[in-house]
């Protein structure tokens, strides 16, 4: 054969292949893969769980948050709640208080009417009294004219 | 420091004696002219070798064996010792083996993703064997003729037998591709590429045989023999170690990938025309 080509050797060369590629396939390919593919795969459990659990704490989040959120809403609406109550509160003792100075008022004036009242009664009292007094004496004692005169000339007698 | 001077001193001392040994002893005479070895080089009609005694092959062939050998006691070993210790936090030595199962894996899923699982198996095979048979030549290693001269094993794939049996059983991978693939229209497909097995063959033998003249070149005179040898023998062998190797399995994977993709199913007459 030209070139030295000889077929008896390349059917040789032909099996020392298949024995190589079979062999180099189950002692190192095949094993190597195979331990590529099992850490991959360790590896993707690893980032599935790592996911899994970012999830879950993205939904415990949510729901904290929403729950944050109600509490707020609730605190708002206690809040408001009570500041209407405060003004309720505040407008009723006003109201109240109100009432309350109307009636003291009132009944002060009411007091004040009756002791003005009762002070004419015992002035008019005490004016009677004293007019029946006078007249009393008056009546007992002697002629008013001269005791004035008399009372005038002492005094007369005083400046001199 | 002194012991250090001195270990250089003797070191270069060495190396003087061992050329001047060298140039004083001479060759022992040429047992063939230089066209003559250039001739064996290429065709390898002269200086055969023994096979086990049952019959005489070219060095290329003892060479395949050798290198064969070489990567299944490597593949054994590290079967026995290092898989069974791979840690999911890999060493260096793990790192490299899954670089390298990892790079023909991931060429033969890029290329092929159809059927990639054979085809990941073959071309991990032919890259060791093609990288590691390239390397191969370096060591130097004699072997005895049948006419009791000595030789040096060549690299496997410069001899045209290993060259055309690599082409052609790749070929024939591509082949069994398309017809896993596509049936008879995958053989269609890969018959199309009639010249593959004989460009892929003399592809392959042409970069290892340029190799190997240039190396033969070099070493039949003394003169020559110093020095060069690091650039032509170690760095050249290196890279057409590596361009070879990645030339042969990207072409079998993209012509595997080739011919083992599915076709698109024919359309019916009524929905060709409703697409027209």
């Amino acid at each position: 054969m030209p070139l030295n080509i000889d077929f008896q050797q390349i059917l040789l060369h032909w099996m020392n292949l298949a024995i190589l590629t079979g062999a180099l396939y189950f002692l190192l390919y095949k094993p190597v893969k195979q331990f590529m593919s099992k850490r991959e795969e360790y590896y993707r459990q690893l980032d599935d769980q790592a996911a899994q659990k970012l999830a879950e704490a993205e939904r415990v989040h949510a729901e904290y948050q929403a729950k944050m959120d109600q509490a707020d809403e609730e605190i708002h609406q206690a809040r408001v709640k009570a500041q209407q109550s405060i003004q309720q509160s505040t407008e009723d003792q006003l109201a109240q208080a109100r009432e309350q100075a109307r009636q003291i008022v009132a009944h002060a004036q009411t007091e004040a009417e009756n002791s003005r009242e009762r002070v004419l009664r015992e002035s008019q009292r005490e004016l009677r009294k004293l007019a029946a007094q006078a007249t009393k004496k008056l009546a007992f004692q002697a002629d008013p004219f001269d005791q004035f005169l008399d009372l005038a000339e002492e005094e007369e007698e005083h400046e001199e | 420091m002194k012991q250090h001077q001195k270990g250089l001193a003797l070191w270069l001392l060495a190396i003087l004696l061992l050329l001047a040994g060298a140039l004083l002893t001479g060759s022992p005479g040429r047992s063939e002219s230089v066209q003559e070895a250039m001739r064996d080089a290429v065709l390898h009609d002269v200086n055969q070798v023994g096979l086990f005694g049952l019959m005489e092959v070219n060095p290329g062939m003892i060479s395949a064996f050798v290198v064969t050998a070489v990567l299944l006691i490597a593949a054994v070993c590290i079967r026995c010792f290092v898989i069974p210790r791979f840690h999911y936090n890999p060493g260096k030595l793990q790192l490299l083996l899954e670089e390298w199962v990892g790079l023909f894996d991931r060429m033969a899923r890029g290329d092929s993703p159809h059927r990639c699982k054979f085809l990941g198996a073959y071309i991990f095979a032919a890259g060791a064997y093609i990288f590691v048979g390239t390397l191969f030549e370096l060591l130097g290693i004699q072997a005895i003729t049948v006419h009791g001269h000595s030789v040096t094993l060549p690299a496997p794939l410069s001899d045209v037998n290993a060259a055309i049996a690599m082409g052609t059983l790749s070929y024939l991978v591509i082949l069994s591709g398309g017809i896993a693939g596509n049936g008879v229209k995958g053989v269609g497909k890969t018959l199309k590429e009639f010249s593959l097995p004989i460009s892929m063959s003399f592809r392959l033998f042409g970069a290892l045989l340029s190799g190997l003249l240039v190396t033969e070149l070099v070493y039949y005179y003394i003169s020559l023999s110093f020095v060069l040898p690091v650039l032509v023998g170690v760095l050249f062998t290196l890279l057409h170690a590596l361009v070879q190797t990645y030339v042969l399995t990207m072409l079998v994977s993209m012509y595997y990938g080739e011919v083992s993709e599915p076709g698109e199913p024919k359309l019916k007459k009524s929905h060709r025309a409703d697409i027209i």
